[in-house]
């Protein structure tokens, strides 16, 4: 009897009941679509920030202390290149993004006097351990440069890529030829980067290594890495991961803090100290996180939306229904017989709302990852239980004002029509 | 000696100002048929809700099978209703979208348990069961009412209480309700209404004239009783 009244009921009251779907839709797919780009979004999010550069830089230990102690020193003390690759054979290796190792130095530019050199892999391809192919390189770091000319390749040796400043100032040209430390070189592209390597002259690591004789050494290493926003843990561990206790260095270990993958970089790379360049890592986590809090404010706001549309439409059904749930009431009914009744209505109502507004979110959010990131949003399944339980309390809430009304209801006030 | 079903000892209702009901002393034996008739506004409708147990009296007793039920919760009221009282109303109150048989059941299920053959042998008793499966709409004013006679009775009440059962109605539906009221007082069923039609009022075993919020007649109609 229960359902068949159920039934009958959602049947006549179609209109109304379709409303209160409506608005389910309508605030599911709002609260579906925000969840999954928040749970989605922080990788896309990083890999935005990757334009501006590294987020990590890898020196010797000694350099390191002469950079802390004196600003930018200057140090014999030099990483070695065959180190490099293993980056990607840390645990958290597949955050690595991109990577470029750095050699400094000076040389005899002929016409304009001591300059700075600045050695690197401008591309790089190579087959890994695992099988894995990789491609990187400083052009992967270096998105905002602005290039005149090309860049250059893996193996051009005799190839150098000149900062526009040095450039205009020695009235040197893409195209020209120059000579540095009494060797030729091709200037194949004029760069501007809007800061300091706009006064410099960039060539292959190789290249840079035999004009300074220092086969396979670097000054640095520069990584790109995806990351994940720090916390009271990630802090404590970056002041001395040996305070963590067991439990908490796994936790640490096992998430990809920027303190936690530096950690990681330092056990493969000898000599090495990883650093965060704290202005970007911290920028993507504040990024980050406001992204979030806008992704569940919108979340929230949608859900009490949905809430007081419920409300509003639930009371006016029941103010509607009076008259029969006072029946109801006179036949024998106890205030939580009505109160079931009516729950049970709009909680399958809902219920057939929050699917239609889950699979309708989900269309949401792959338009804003297509929009906004270019690519798909992975569809996270404990939305669903998320989903399901805010529409349960948002039809639970949005119907107390009409049960309250039920409570009061008095027989005799709806059928003597007083 | 006939069993008490139903006693009011110096009831009155109080809304603020106006008492409703006055100090009313009303003793109802089982298998009565009694009538209670008065102006509008004489508290003929709050003494029903009284006796329905949908309202308590500010003052007084109301014992309702040699149990004082004026002070107890709304929730004991409703059990106290669903199991003793039968209702019937002028307006029918039939829920719309549910067929006379499914009308009846409703009554079972907050009862006990929906029975359908025992709700279609409820309609053949007030003579609907051809009608069983039709909606309220698709029925006359007096079937209407009949489905709600069947409604009342679909539980073995001890009392059958009716809000101007004929108000609705025109001559020959009255004339049938009233048959099933006969019958069913032959059959031992206790039947208070309240109306304003004599007619109806005058078929009954007893009459009590109410004004004012108090009894100003208890008319004993057992002489011509039967033969109206």
């Amino acid at each position: 009897m229960f359902w068949r009244m159920i039934t009958k009921t959602l049947i006549r009251q179609k209109g109304k009941m379709l409303m209160i779907a409506f608005t389910v839709v309508l605030g599911v797919s709002l609260s579906t679509a925000m969840m999954n780009v928040m749970l989605g979004v922080g990788d896309k999010v990083n890999r935005e920030l990757k334009v501006y550069g590294a987020n990590i830089t890898v020196r010797h230990k000694d350099a390191a202390l002469m950079s802390d102690l004196y600003g930018q020193g200057v140090s014999d003390k030099f990483l070695h290149e065959d180190d490099v690759l293993k980056l990607k054979s840390i645990f958290w290796g597949f955050n690595i993004l991109d990577f470029a190792p750095m050699l400094e130095g000076h040389a005899e530019l002929a016409g304009a006097g001591d300059v700075s050199l600045l050695g690197t892999w401008p591309e790089k391809h190579a087959v890994l351990p695992t099988g894995e192919d990789l491609h990187t390189g400083l052009k992967s770091l270096r998105t905002w440069w602005e290039i005149d000319g090309e860049w250059l390749n893996e193996d051009e040796n005799n190839s150098v890529m000149m900062g526009h400043l040095l450039a205009s100032r020695n009235n040197i040209h893409v195209g020209d030829n120059i000579t540095l430390a009494g060797k030729s070189f091709h200037v194949k592209a004029i760069f501007n980067d809007g800061g300091n390597s706009d006064e410099k002259i960039l060539m292959t690591l190789p290249a840079l290594q035999e004009i300074m004789n220092l086969p396979g050494k670097v000054s640095t290493i520069e990584v790109s890495a995806l990351t994940t926003p720090d916390n009271d843990l990630a802090r404590k561990a970056a002041q001395d991961p040996r305070s963590l206790s067991p439990e908490e260095y796994e936790t640490w270990y096992c998430t990809a803090y920027v303190s936690a993958i530096c950690h990681q970089i330092q056990e493969v790379i000898r000599d090495g100290v990883a650093k965060p360049v704290r202005q970007v890592a911290e920028s993507e986590g504040t990024i980050l996180n406001k992204t979030t809090l806008l992704m569940i404010l919108i979340t929230i706001l949608s859900s009490i939306g949905s809430a007081l549309a419920i409300s509003n439409l639930i009371t006016a059904s029941v103010i509607e229904r009076s008259q029969e749930l006072g029946l109801l009431k006179a036949l024998g009914a106890y205030n939580w017989h009505i109160a079931l009744l009516v729950l049970v209505e709009v909680m399958l109502t809902g219920l057939a709302g929050g699917v239609v507004g889950y699979f309708l979110g989900i269309g949401f959010a792959q338009i804003i990852g297509q929009t906004v990131f270019g690519s798909y949003i992975e569809i996270a399944r404990m939305v669903i239980l998320i989903v399901a339980v805010i529409l349960f309390f948002v039809t639970l809430f949005g119907s107390i004002p009409a049960i309250r009304y039920l409570m009061a209801l008095k027989p005799t006030e709806v059928l003597h029509g007083k | 000696m006939p069993k008490k079903i139903l006693e009011l000892q110096n009831v009155s209702k109080i809304y603020g100002e106006l008492r409703a009901l006055s100090d009313i002393n009303l003793t109802v034996n089982a298998g009565d048929w009694l009538s209670i008739m008065g102006p509008s506004g004489s508290g003929k409708t709050t003494m029903i809700n009284i006796i329905g147990c949908m309202d308590t009296p500010s003052v007084g007793k109301v014992i309702l099978d040699g149990v004082d039920i004026s002070r107890e919760n709304a929730a004991s009221l409703t059990r106290i209703r669903r199991d003793k009282i039968g209702l019937i109303f002028q307006q029918f109150h039939l829920i719309s979208y549910l067929t006379a048989v499914e009308n009846v059941m409703v009554a079972q299920y907050y009862h006990s348990m929906p029975d359908e053959a025992e709700a279609l042998e409820a309609l053949a008793k007030v003579g609907l069961a051809e009608r069983a499966g039709h909606l309220p709409a698709q029925l006359s004013g007096g079937e209407q009412q009949r489905v709600c006679i069947a409604r009342a009775l679909i539980n073995s009440p001890q009392i059958l209480l009716g809000d101007e059962p004929t108000g609705n109605l025109d001559e020959e539906n009255e004339g049938i309700v009233v048959d099933i009221f006969r019958r069913l007082h032959e059959e031992g069923v206790t039947i208070i209404i309240v109306t304003h039609d004599p007619e109806v009022g005058d078929v009954a075993q007893r009459k009590i004239i109410l004004e004012h919020g108090k009894i100003t007649g208890d008319i004993d109609q057992s002489a011509t009783f039967g033969k109206i």
